[in-house]
């Protein structure tokens, strides 16, 4: 062996370093597979690599006609990515509370570098409810709702509607006057809940003899506010809806959605 | 990227120019033969089209005056690169704010006068630190004032003050300290610290917790770590 080795002319060091790096068990730990260069080693590498698998391996030239999807779910996702990183980033300086909320936004922009983190935080907000009701236009219009598409369609539905209560949620947060106003009208609409709202229909219903089961403080409203009016209680509510619970939810909901676009036959194309 | 701007002022050498051209065009029509002998003939099929059209539509792109395909992508990673590598120094910034909404650490506790001998708590709970005026101290042997950081010298609890026993005492492991800081009773290896104290411009004391003596480096000698009066 070494005979024949020494007749062999030697590679360049480089090259014998990128040789040795490739064959050590983290390399190949990590990298499982060959360059994508043929079809096999393409669907390999898709289908190991926990990122790529959630693309398809082929798609119809349809799926990438930008005038045909508008690209408008990855956009929402997208936007969902850079909304759960700068939420990340503001929640090490944001303190949930009466005393601090406030004064902990504005020094978000006057006492932080990069003062704009809040404000991307805002305005992707606000772009991420517009493009997930463009995305739901689009669908609807290219009949994407159809089956066996019906199913996705209502996790679309409830991711909509997720997305609005983290809108809504988000909204207290600044505890501005703004804020408190607008979740005070905002959940004023609880008061109305039918059964469960104390000024709802039905409400007068839920009586015990002379006791009333569902008054101001135990209905919907006040399982929402922590309170009956928005105070303390509405903030550490809503915060912990917004920065835990809530994207906890849609986030499952849009692995189930991710999984079943694929599932029933890819990005819907022209009929 | 110089070779390419160059080149287009001089309509009559095209040499550098083709020959990429021919490359490109001829390594797809290679990667289709190569294919179409292989065994996914669908695949082929479809690279056997892509590589013939290249042909006639990809040579007037790599014949652009400013760029060629391959350096504008080049650019375009770079820049893309850039960005990113901008991003992410921009948010390790964002992590460290421009104003702190702490204790400051220089405290004025007023005029030498106004105190008795022993431990003053009043500066503890806010600054951490006592302010003690002494008769005789331990390391100067002369009266005057020191400060103590209140930070007890085993695991860093706040140990307190028990004046009927005229000792600091440590709650969480029951160090003991001397009104002087030094450690006798509990598991404290080393006597409490002091800070800078001297007296400002006005006549008020000035503890400066920037600076800190510790007496088993020798640091209680240095005039700065007590005040005399």
């Amino acid at each position: 062996m070494p005979d024949t080795k020494t007749l062999e002319p030697k590679a360049p060091a480089l090259i014998r370093a990128w040789d040795w790096i490739t064959e050590t068990q983290i390399w190949t730990s990590i990298f499982r597979h060959t360059a994508p260069i043929n079809d096999r080693n393409r669907v390999l590498v898709m289908l190991s690599n926990v990122f790529l698998h959630m693309h398809p391996v082929r798609l119809r030239k349809s799926g990438v006609r930008l005038r045909y999807t508008w690209c408008m779910g990855g956009i929402s996702f997208f936007l969902f990515l850079v909304l759960t990183f700068t939420g990340l980033l503001l929640m090490f300086y944001y303190r949930p509370t009466l005393e601090y909320a406030y004064s902990d936004i504005v020094g978000l922009r006057e006492h932080v570098p990069l003062g704009i983190m809040r404000e991307m935080h805002r305005w992707g907000a606000h772009a991420m409810v517009i493009t997930v009701w463009l995305h739901m236009f689009r669908v609807f219009m290219t009949g994407s709702y159809k089956p066996p598409r019906e199913f996705n369609w209502n996790v679309g539905v409830i991711m909509l509607v997720l997305t609005l209560l983290l809108s809504f949620t988000g909204y207290l947060l600044p505890w501005d006057q703004l804020a408190i106003w607008a979740i005070t009208v905002g959940s004023n609409m609880a008061r109305a809940t039918p059964f469960l709202g104390h000024e709802g229909p039905g409400a007068s219903m839920m009586a015990l003899g002379d006791v009333q089961l569902v008054h101001i403080a135990d209905d919907a409203r006040f399982a929402l506010l922590g309170g009956t009016i928005v105070g303390e209680g509405a903030l550490l509510r809503f915060y912990v809806l917004h920065c835990v619970g809530l994207p906890l939810v849609i986030g499952f909901l849009m692995a189930i959605h991710f999984w079943r676009v694929r599932k029933d036959g890819g990005i819907s194309g022209p009929l | 990227m110089a070779d390419e701007t160059t080149t287009p002022p001089a309509p009559d050498a095209p040499s550098p120019k083709p020959a990429p051209a021919v490359k490109a065009v001829s390594k797809p029509a290679a990667a289709a033969a190569k294919a179409a002998s292989g065994n996914d003939a669908k695949l082929a099929g479809r690279t056997t089209t892509a590589a013939a059209r290249p042909k006639k539509s990809t040579a007037p792109d790599d014949t652009s005056p400013l760029m060629g395909r391959r350096s504008w992508m080049g650019l375009a990673w770079g820049a893309f690169t850039a960005a990113s590598a901008g991003c992410l120094a921009a948010t390790g910034r964002f992590m460290f704010p421009n104003v702190l909404n702490e204790p400051p650490q220089q405290i004025v506790v007023g005029f030498p006068d106004e105190y008795g001998d022993g431990v003053d708590e009043r500066f503890k709970d806010q600054n951490g630190i006592w302010v003690v005026r002494t008769e005789n101290d331990y390391a100067h042997e002369t009266s005057g004032f020191y400060a103590l950081f209140s930070v007890c010298t085993h695991l860093g609890c706040t140990p307190n003050w028990l004046s009927a026993e005229n000792k600091f005492k440590c709650p969480c492991h029951g160090s003991g300290f001397r009104p002087t800081g030094i450690n006798f009773e509990g598991p404290a290896p080393r006597p409490l610290e002091r800070t800078r104290i001297v007296l400002a411009e006005d006549g008020q004391i000035l503890v400066d917790k920037s600076r800190k003596f510790q007496e088993e480096l020798g640091g209680w000698v240095d005039p700065e770590s007590f005040l005399p009066i």
